[in-house]
């Protein structure tokens, strides 16, 4: 399938700031089913900052804008060719030792209905079958619901709520994943969003999760979906949250409230 | 009845090293000896070197004791502590190297890989990046203990941001200043090298990116912390700037310091704020203190930090117990200096024999430091040994033990007289291009009899450490 991206986040402030800095994970991943037609990633006034790869295998770009300004965009736009690789993450250089992914962060920590739910797959050999059950139980534990929860809902909270949005879903995914001793991890990504999911407002800025398989490797899991990630899928960068593998991370120098709009489309090419 | 090795008494003779302090302390008065203690005092509190005590409430001013009688090595017992600890120096930035690389001491099976990668040390964000020179740390304190004439104990390594190496250039200061003969009488090694070797050191490890003379600076997190009055203090000496989090910023490819005459470019940055705290954008995002974009400066090759970020992974104290395997690892030598024996309570057969024995032992949090919450069994009672129990069952994950140490003892000034009190030392390993060692550390003696805890945050006070010439 070819994809075509068309991304911006659009930071406005009431009073000038003295300047920005992020850090984007705004690349599509190096990998076995996705490759890069055009990609471009602008900063109003930016000035690139250091880029490089990370142990993760993320492509990592900073930015620093000077100020005073009190506008800044962040464009990103692209046309990415996908191949369904039923979930599986193949052909992508990284170093990070599967085992970091077993660390816990405050919105992915375990709490006792998190764990009942890992334990249902305790003494389970087939990790993958493993892992599909873990994501199932999740998509039934957590309704799809916009706007019922916030960034900062924690994996425990959503659970309690029983709605939520991708993100928690992902949260609860890792929690009850690492709970159940696999590593596991938070990918951030755009969807190609047709019929139903348009029609319960599903979002094309979407995260998932992957978990490790022993022989197979990183397996991406979206129980948002009920699915595992394919050609509809653009995959960026991973994390140990949402936090951690967020596109674009950022700060700005000053006392100007911050107003942020963005908005996210992704289509596929008629071929 | 435990017997404990006197620096300077053995078998009732003098033992060489000391032999002229002993003139020195016969021929000096009570009163003398008093005067001269109120004297450092005044000189201490003039320059102002203070530490305060956390925990502890009451006068954040205060002074650490520091006792006149100075601790001796001669030129052989410093030559073997030296080669030992550079060894221990190089092993350790061998491995962090390695975990944030191949990892290959893990995958060889020679430490377990659980201890190295679920560690909450261990930073994800630098994995596959490679500082320069390749030197995570470049200031490795090592902490030791000796238990006989050539009995030495390494107790921890600190491989972060150790702190004291003040207390050992104004310890010298001011058994200069006031006891000049002593110092013509011996031959004593300086120590007041060390912030050029400190300089020198930094600049060897600036970025790829740097093709001029390097601009370094030390990064505090302000005056508020314990030891801000070392941070200005080694800036003073170093001839570098002194800045806090909001003195730096990141543009475009580097990190600049605001300056009176406009944005300076900084290349090497000597922090004394922890991983957590220093970018914003990659670790906690409520960091006050840090720089925002710092990290990606760094792993881009336009900043070097110092120590760099994830070094904690190798002094965690679970971590310790494999270093004289990283000594045989990475250099093929057999270590120098021995390691305690360490008991981890993370292991079922460890834990049993550690709550078996808690009345012997001594029992310490894995990430603790500056002797907090730990144990020492023989000098507790039976409801502190109790209450610790109940701890370690609790999370023993938590928890090493080692056995209680015949900490040696030297001379030192107390209320009646002179008294042998316990010392351990700190000496403080550089390494950039090279790795150095200037001849002395920093002594830390308890002062109350008896006492094996050395830690100026539970009242234990200083000595100059002097090391003779040949």
């Amino acid at each position: 399938m070819i994809l075509t991206v068309d991304h911006v986040t659009l930071y406005r402030y009431d009073r000038p700031v003295r300047g920005l800095v992020q850090s984007h994970r705004l690349m599509p991943s190096t990998c076995t089913g996705q490759r890069v037609l055009n990609w471009a990633v602008t900063v109003t006034d930016g000035l690139a900052g250091g880029a490089f790869r990370d142990g993760a295998g993320d492509w990592i770009q900073g930015w620093s804008v000077p100020g005073p300004v009190s506008e800044v965009a962040v464009t990103v736009r692209g046309t990415v060719e996908t191949t369904d690789q039923a979930g599986v993450l193949r052909g992508h250089r990284e170093l990070t030792p599967p085992d970091c992914y077993l660390q816990s962060t405050p919105s992915t920590r375990s709490d006792l209905a998190l764990a009942e739910l890992a334990a249902t797959v305790a003494g389970h050999d087939d990790v993958l079958d493993a892992a599909h059950r873990l994501s199932g139980l999740v998509s039934e534990a957590i309704v799809y619901t916009p706007g019922a929860t916030a960034a900062t809902t924690t994996a425990s909270e959503a659970l309690a709520l029983g709605k939520g949005v991708c993100q928690d879903h992902s949260h609860a995914l890792l929690a009850v994943a690492r709970q159940a001793g696999l590593p596991a991890r938070y990918v951030s990504g755009y969807l190609l969003v047709e019929g139903d999911g348009a029609a319960e407002g599903q979002e094309a800025a979407h995260a998932w999760a992957e978990i490790w398989v022993r022989g197979l490797g990183w397996v991406g899991f979206d129980p948002a979906n009920r699915c595992c990630p394919d050609d509809r899928y653009i995959r960026l960068g991973s994390g140990l949250d949402a936090q951690d593998a967020a596109p674009i991370r950022g700060t700005a120098r000053g006392t100007g409230f911050e107003k942020l709009d963005v908005t996210v489309a992704v289509q596929a090419v008629q071929q | 009845m435990t017997t404990y090795f006197n620096e300077m008494y053995d078998s009732g003779k003098v033992r060489p090293p000391y032999a002229r302090l002993e003139d020195w302390t016969r021929s000096m008065p009570a009163e003398l000896r008093e005067m001269k203690q109120a004297e450092a005092e005044a000189l201490f509190r003039r320059i102002g070197i203070t530490f305060a005590v956390y925990g502890e409430g009451g006068d954040p001013d205060r002074l650490i004791p520091f006792d006149m009688f100075p601790r001796v090595f001669t030129s052989g017992e410093w030559a073997r502590l030296e080669r030992g600890i550079k060894q221990r120096a190089r092993a350790l930035n061998a491995f962090l190297v390695d975990v944030y690389g191949r990892g290959e001491i893990v995958r060889a099976g020679r430490i377990p890989g659980r201890l190295v990668y679920r560690n909450a040390a261990y930073e994800k964000a630098v994995v596959g990046f490679v500082p320069s020179k390749g030197v995570y740390s470049h200031v490795v304190g090592i902490d030791l203990v000796r238990t006989g004439a050539d009995e030495f104990f390494v107790l921890e390594d600190n491989c972060r941001t150790p702190s004291g190496v003040s207390y050992m250039l104004e310890n010298r200061e001011i058994m200069m200043r006031m006891f000049p003969d002593l110092f013509r009488g011996n031959r004593i090694e300086p120590v007041d090298s060390y912030p050029e070797k400190l300089r020198r050191t930094l600049a060897s490890v600036a970025p790829t990116k740097c093709e001029r003379d390097p601009t370094i600076v030390i990064l505090t997190p302000g005056h508020f912390n314990s030891a801000y009055y070392e941070h200005s203090f080694l800036a003073d000496l170093m001839g570098v700037e002194l800045v806090e989090g909001a003195d730096l910023f990141v543009e475009g490819e580097y990190v600049f310091m605001r300056t009176t005459e406009g944005p300076k470019r900084v290349d090497v940055i000597y922090r004394r704020v922890d991983d957590d705290y220093i970018d914003p954008l990659c670790f906690r995002p409520d960091s006050m203190l840090g720089i925002p974009g710092l990290m990606d400066v760094y792993r881009s090759g336009g900043v070097s930090i110092c120590s760099a970020p994830g070094a904690g992974v190798a002094d965690d104290k679970a971590v310790y117990t494999y270093v004289p395997e990283m000594i045989r690892f990475y250099l093929g030598e057999e270590p120098l200096l021995k390691n305690v024996p360490t008991w981890q309570c993370s292991k079922t057969d460890d834990c049993k024999y550690v709550l078996e024995n808690l009345h012997e032992l001594v029992v310490k949090e894995v990430h603790g430091s500056g002797g907090y919450g730990m144990l020492v069994g023989p000098k507790s009672t039976k409801a502190e040994i109790e209450a610790y129990r109940a701890r370690v069952e609790a999370d023993p994950g938590n928890y090493i033990a080692q056995p209680t140490l015949a900490l040696s003892t030297t001379p030192t000034f107390v209320d009646e007289g002179i008294a042998p009190r316990h010392v351990d030392l700190r000496p403080y390993c550089l390494v950039g291009e090279r790795v150095e060692l200037v001849p002395g550390g920093l002594t830390r003696v308890a002062l109350t009899e008896g006492s094996l805890v050395v830690n100026s945050s539970q009242g234990g006070g200083v000595k100059d450490t002097w090391v003779l010439a040949e």
